[in-house]
């Protein structure tokens, strides 16, 4: 899960142009000349480049032709402002097919102009259109920001709870040794 | 999390005034939508008006009117004036909390209260009303096949 858009300052090393000022945003699928601009854009929000990481997601949802996967861009002004990747996954924890939305980005200085929610609607007319009724997401808690937008968007708490646990921890568990 | 009584009235007013931020509403009438006494409310709002959240309109037809930002007021923003929470560390314990026993339920109710203080402040006002307005135009959708079998006309909302 890579729900971003978390404001933290811009890095000099990110090579993340700032766009004109906010301008409404037309939503397309991804192409590969936007990779550097996405990569740009996530290294500026998070503080971390993943080169790698958005080139397999590329290939995974950008490149894919199955209408279950999608990743979309804003552009304005000739230039990406934002992105949105999700795909409807099927029985996951026993749920019925359902839309995923696993990361969204706008660029700090195109936001508040409707970016975010074109996009959420672009991948939810998307999802619409691959059969299904639910789209769900997951982010940190402490990402207000984010969490916010969902919420603005009409999203509420949904029905299951996340759970983590340290692995090497395993003698805290509670019931660790514990045959099954 | 249990909101206090004052904080439950504080967040039915903003929200009373945040739907309609030029209109006036009495404290009275307030007071009679939620069946609170005015006394206790005209407390609750003079808080709200000396946080500038609210104003003060006098004269006739005067009252109250939202002062605020509706996208950008969380509810967390008016809980706190209301509410104390324990900052971590905090030396005020109950009986019973540095048992193990006491530790393990407090690790768990902070992990409910920490959830519910997300929540909190990922909700505005606007997001509130927009909430408001969906549950009323379900309730509104799912009274029409009653009214629409009585023979009234329905308008779409």
């Amino acid at each position: 899960m890579t729900v971003t858009r978390a404001g933290r300052p811009a890095s000099n090393a990110t090579r993340a142009g700032a766009p004109p000022g906010p301008v409404a945003a037309a939503v397309r699928p991804v192409r590969r000349g936007d990779l550097e601009p996405i990569v740009a854009l996530d290294a500026r929000v998070t503080g971390l480049e993943k080169r790698d990481y958005w080139a397999a997601l590329y290939r995974r949802y950008g490149a894919s032709l199955r209408a279950e996967r999608q990743f979309l861009v804003a552009e304005a002004g000739g230039r990406v402002v934002g992105f949105v990747i999700g795909e409807v996954r099927d029985w996951e924890f026993g749920a019925p097919p359902c839309g995923w939305v696993f990361a969204i980005d706008v660029h700090p200085e195109a936001r508040l102009a409707g970016t975010g929610t074109r996009l959420l609607d672009a991948i939810c007319a998307g999802f619409r259109r691959a059969g299904v009724s639910k789209v769900r997401t997951m982010l940190s808690r402490d990402n207000n920001l984010v969490l916010s937008f969902f919420r603005s968007q009409g999203m509420m708490t949904g029905p299951f709870i996340p759970l983590e646990m340290d692995l090497d921890a395993g003698d805290g568990r509670p019931d660790a040794g514990t045959a099954r | 999390m249990k909101l206090q009584k004052n904080t439950r009235l504080a967040l039915y007013s903003v929200l009373e005034f945040a739907t309609d931020p030029t209109r006036h509403i009495s404290a009275a009438e307030i007071a009679e939508k939620y069946e609170v006494s005015p006394h206790h409310l005209a407390k609750v709002l003079s808080e709200l008006a000396r946080a500038g959240l609210v104003e003060s309109v006098r004269g006739v037809g005067g009252g109250y009117r939202f002062a605020g930002n509706a996208r950008r007021l969380t509810l967390m923003d008016v809980i706190e004036m209301f509410e104390e929470f324990a900052a971590p560390g905090d030396d005020r314990r109950e009986s019973g909390e540095r048992t193990p026993v006491g530790q393990a339920l407090g690790a768990v109710l902070s992990e409910i209260d920490e959830i519910a203080k997300a929540t909190f402040r990922s909700i505005t006002l606007a997001t509130m009303l927009r909430l408001l307005e969906r549950q009323q135009r379900g309730q509104a959708l799912s009274r029409a096949p009653d009214r629409a079998r009585n023979g009234v006309k329905v308008k779409a909302p």
